[in-house]
């Protein structure tokens, strides 16, 4: 992991999840926008994947526990779209508070994430 | 309007059953996760978690099917919840070593932004809120 590139990521799952959450309970059905900042969130995670795999081959490895990392990793690639499908299929404020939540549930699982690869002492 | 939507997953009860769906996920590969590679270290409480996670995706289910029976499924998954993570909360506090601190319930849900311990409230005042409203009609 490099570490500036991980702020980026929970510094924009933030604005993009509270972001959707307070146009979702205003009442906004899912739009291009808080679409697009899901997909977004979506796109430095698959980056961060490309990274993960990449960064060991360069002596940037995990302290803590690979396999728990990528456990991580792969969850949280998995919520975006599943929100986004929601949004699609389901139009309306609650589908909007949905990304919203998943937003926040990436950049609560990418804090993790960083605290396996970086400060994990056990 | 042809289709009978089940009233526990209609309005905002499809954000709670959202975020049940993300505890269920994230629950469940954890203790999967511990229970694999150091179960030893304190079984009881990865069996715990290993159970925490089951529950939630019993609740997920539970909360998007309809009926009585589906309704009555989803209050005991989330009394089990809330009994689980004020008994497991108040352990991690006494007993450290038989509840470390990276389980899902412990420290009351710290470790996940309280999330264990307010889903369960949220969820048993939305279901009572709905049997209220389905009573009226």
């Amino acid at each position: 992991m490099v570490e500036w590139f991980v702020w980026v990521q929970i510094v924009t799952a933030i604005v993009a999840g509270l972001g959707a959450l307070i146009v979702g309970f205003a009442g906004v059905k899912p739009n291009d926008y808080t679409l697009g900042a899901t997909l977004l969130v979506e796109l430095f995670l698959i980056i961060q994947l490309v990274m993960a795999i990449i960064a060991p081959l360069l002596g940037n490895v995990a302290t803590g526990s690979a396999l728990e990392f990528w456990i991580y990793l792969v969850s949280a690639i998995l919520i975006p779209p599943a929100a986004v499908m929601w949004g699609l299929i389901e139009r309306n404020r609650w589908s909007t508070v949905i990304l919203g939540v998943a937003c926040l549930s990436i950049a609560v699982m990418v804090y993790r994430m960083s605290q396996i690869w970086f400060v994990q002492l056990a | 309007m042809t289709r009978k939507a089940s009233s526990t997953a209609s309005g905002i009860g499809r954000v709670l059953i959202a975020v049940y769906a993300v505890m269920a996920l994230g629950a469940t590969a954890r203790s999967l996760f511990q229970i694999a590679t150091k179960f030893d270290e304190a079984p009881l409480a990865y069996l715990l978690s290993g159970l925490a996670g089951l529950v939630y995706i019993v609740a997920t289910v539970a909360l998007i099917r309809s009926g009585r029976g589906w309704f009555r499924v989803a209050v005991i998954a989330i009394v089990f919840e809330l009994v689980g993570v004020i008994t497991v909360g108040t352990l991690s506090q006494v007993d450290s070593v038989l509840f470390p601190a990276d389980t899902v319930w412990s420290a009351f849900g710290a470790g996940y932004l309280f999330v264990p311990l307010a889903l369960p409230v949220l969820g048993l005042i939305w279901l009572y809120r709905v049997r209220r409203a389905e009573g009226r009609r």
